[in-house]
């Protein structure tokens, strides 16, 4: 299982999932109708790591950020 | 880096920078303040920050600014901050003025489009996402 963590104004609490890769993640998330229209303008962290790949290969507790888009000062 | 709950001491941060640098021999210190302006009946701004990815993307830039033989600092609001006072300050030292002026332009406009921080209007004590000025970040869309 991994840990599915949303970010900022996203109203929605942790998920854990069922995935091998970030592409896993990426199909679960989009069935979710609360989250998918968020996907197109969110980055994504894994283990606090900005990444740009789906095909990175996920193991039992890792944890995905969600994260919208910002404003900051 | 430092984070704050509520709005920044201004003058406390701007001496205690100048302080920590004053044997350092550089001759440029250019701090930037952000002040939270009353517009559109707000009664402040409010802020999230995820400070894991906050203090990496504040790692590179300072890495970036030793290479040129310069330093960077910054703090930032968490939480509400009142109109009329700071949420977000940051600063450049470095030997001579060019190198700083440019650093910090390019320091807080990759901050305004790179760091974790989300940002919302506070309205009749209501906070609302100010998602029309937001901005996603780099690699936004890898799961859509």
């Amino acid at each position: 299982m991994v840990k599915v963590e949303f970010l900022g104004p996203i109203s929605q609490e942790v998920l854990e999932l069922e995935a091998k890769t970030l592409a896993d993640v990426a199909t679960q998330l989009q069935n979710i109708e609360t989250i998918a229209p968020w996907l197109e303008k969110c980055a994504v962290a894994v283990n606090d790591q900005m990444v740009s790949d789906l095909s990175i290969v996920l193991k039992s507790g890792d944890k995905i950020s969600i994260l919208p888009p910002v404003c900051g000062g | 880096m430092e984070l704050y709950r509520g709005s920044l001491d201004v003058e406390a941060i701007f001496s205690k920078w100048l302080n920590e640098e004053k044997n350092s021999n550089y001759g440029a210190y250019i701090p930037f303040v952000g002040t939270i302006r009353a517009e559109d009946e707000i009664e402040a701004l409010s802020f999230d920050i995820y400070e894991p990815i906050l203090e990496q993307w504040f790692q590179g830039w300072v890495k970036r600014a030793e290479e040129l033989g310069a330093k960077v600092k910054m703090a930032h609001a968490i939480g509400d901050v009142p109109v009329h006072t700071s949420s977000y300050i940051s600063a450049v030292f470095s030997p001579k003025r060019r190198v700083a002026l440019e650093l910090i332009d390019e320091f807080v406009e990759d901050f305004k489009a790179n760091a974790p921080i989300w940002k919302y209007d506070v309205k009749d004590g209501k906070r609302i996402y100010a998602e029309d000025r937001s901005t996603p970040m780099s690699g936004s869309g890898l799961l859509a």
